[in-house]
């Protein structure tokens, strides 16, 4: 489109002076492609997590996902298994992954989850809203976490 | 997989901007051409083609009904279009196209409705009312089987690169944009369905979800629904110009309404 070139090194500048958790629902600290810390400092719960994972009212992950062995028909394959994802993935990336995945891999297909800023059209039902809460990330880093090729 | 530097990089060209869209080259085609067709299930599939179990039928019956009945205030669609005068075979696969009169882009619904106004004395129909839908579905069937071909050229073309756009930029809280589902991850499983090059061959299509036929605006704004977007109104000029894109991404597949989809 037309003013492509100076409008994208400001963005360059501005997008890359550190302010980058202010499009997340709270402040958040990453560490590389971690977020270490627990989001608000919440404690997850694994079996919630796997109703959170399967749920469609909640996060329906099952849509692009699959993990061998959980009760939830017809999982999608868009994305990578998660079987034993917690044994190649620590909690902290699994955060990262979950809260916002678009800055390790722009082109992905995976949404953010605790993402609320720099989205266009969004329905007013969900605006200013993350997709999933601080807790319900939590308990879905609990469960994924647990998921190392051995507990299941 | 990716880490390091590449990791650091992707993440400022992200935070910085969106990917600038070229509207003006032709659409990048899914190779091989394939309509939402070769997705279904083979049940579905056996639905779309037995015409006497094709639930779609029951609109068209009614839209040729239509065609022939005079209004109260003027003619039958009949009177003007027959076999020799006017002829409407093929004629669907033309749209959208720029109207001569007014110079804006029109949909087939939008062609209908002009000649309820202007040839009939009527008032338009509602989208989606079972008349705009009996008869938009009529007279694309009477195109099922020709190629899809359109004019992106002149008036057309800022409508075309419009429809790109929109193809093509992200949206909603999911932030996903056509382009990610229907160019790049089609054949891929989304829960129960598979996800198709996203064509608009079938449509008005009769989708077993919603129980009826539906128009080809109501199936954008449910993938608009999708990645929660809010979706754009029925026959607004984001889904005009998106349809202009779509049948020019399409160009080559035939016509093949009534569909059925799941
Ligand atoms: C619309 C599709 C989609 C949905 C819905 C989705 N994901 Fe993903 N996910 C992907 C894709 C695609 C990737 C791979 C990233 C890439 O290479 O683009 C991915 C990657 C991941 C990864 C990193 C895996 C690895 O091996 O590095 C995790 C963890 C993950 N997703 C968890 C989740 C969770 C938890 C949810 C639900 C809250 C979810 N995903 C919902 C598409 C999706
Ligand atoms: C998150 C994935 C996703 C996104 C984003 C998406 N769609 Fe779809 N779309 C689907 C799925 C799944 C279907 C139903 C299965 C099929 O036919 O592809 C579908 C169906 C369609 C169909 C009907 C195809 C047929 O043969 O019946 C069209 C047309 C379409 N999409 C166009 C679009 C347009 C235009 C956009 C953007 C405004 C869009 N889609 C965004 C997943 C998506």
């Amino acid at each position: 489109m037309r003013p492509a070139l100076p409008v994208l090194t400001i963005a360059l500048l501005a997008g890359c002076s550190g302010e980058t958790t202010s499009r997340l629902a709270t402040a958040v600290e990453i560490t590389g492609d971690e977020i270490t810390a627990p989001l608000l400092g919440l404690q997850g719960d694994a079996a919630r997590g796997e109703a959170a994972f399967a749920e469609r009212e909640q996060g329906h992950c099952v849509l692009c996902h699959a993990v061998e062995g959980l009760d939830a028909e017809f999982q999608g394959n868009v994305g990578p298994a998660l079987t034993g994802v917690g044994a190649r993935l620590s909690e902290g990336q699994i955060r990262l992954r979950i809260a916002d995945i678009q800055p390790l891999w722009p082109d992905t297909l995976m949404p953010s989850y605790y993402r609320t800023g720099g989205l266009n059209q969004v329905a007013p039902a969900y605006a200013g809203e993350p997709a999933l809460s601080a807790q319900q990330i939590e308990d879905l880093v609990a469960y994924l976490g647990q998921l190392d090729g051995e507990s299941t | 997989m990716k880490a390091g530097l590449a990791l650091l990089s992707a993440f400022c060209l992200t935070a910085c901007g969106d990917v600038v869209a070229d509207t003006k080259s032709p659409p990048a085609q899914p190779q091989p051409l394939q309509s939402g067709y070769e997705f279904l299930q083979p049940q579905t599939q056996a639905l779309q083609d037995d015409d006497f179990a094709n639930p779609g039928f029951l609109w068209i019956d009614r839209g040729e009904a239509l065609f022939s009945t005079a209004t109260a205030s003027g003619s039958a669609c009949s009177e003007c279009h027959t076999d020799a005068s006017l002829p409407l075979a093929g004629a669907a696969a033309h749209y959208p196209k720029i109207d001569a009169e007014s110079g804006d882009l029109i949909n087939l619904e939008g062609r209908i409705n002009l000649c309820r106004t202007r040839h009939q004395n009527e008032a338009a129909f509602e989208y989606e009312s079972d008349e705009l839908l009996s008869l938009t579905a009529y007279v694309a069937y009477l195109s099922r089987g020709t190629p899809i071909s359109v004019d992106i050229e002149g008036a057309a073309a800022d409508w075309y690169a419009r429809g790109r756009d929109y193809f093509e930029t992200r949206r909603g809280q999911f932030n996903l944009s056509c382009t990610q589902c229907h160019d790049d991850n089609w054949g891929k499983k989304l829960r129960g369905d598979t996800i198709s090059q996203g064509h608009g061959t079938g449509f008005p299509a009769y989708r077993l979800e919603w129980q009826s036929l539906g128009s080809l605006h109501r199936r954008l704004r449910d993938c608009d629904a999708g990645v929660r977007a809010e979706p754009r109104p029925y026959g607004s000029d984001d889904y005009l110009a998106v349809e202009l894109y779509l049948a020019k991404r399409a160009e080559g597949l035939e016509i093949e309404t009534p569909g059925v989809r799941r």
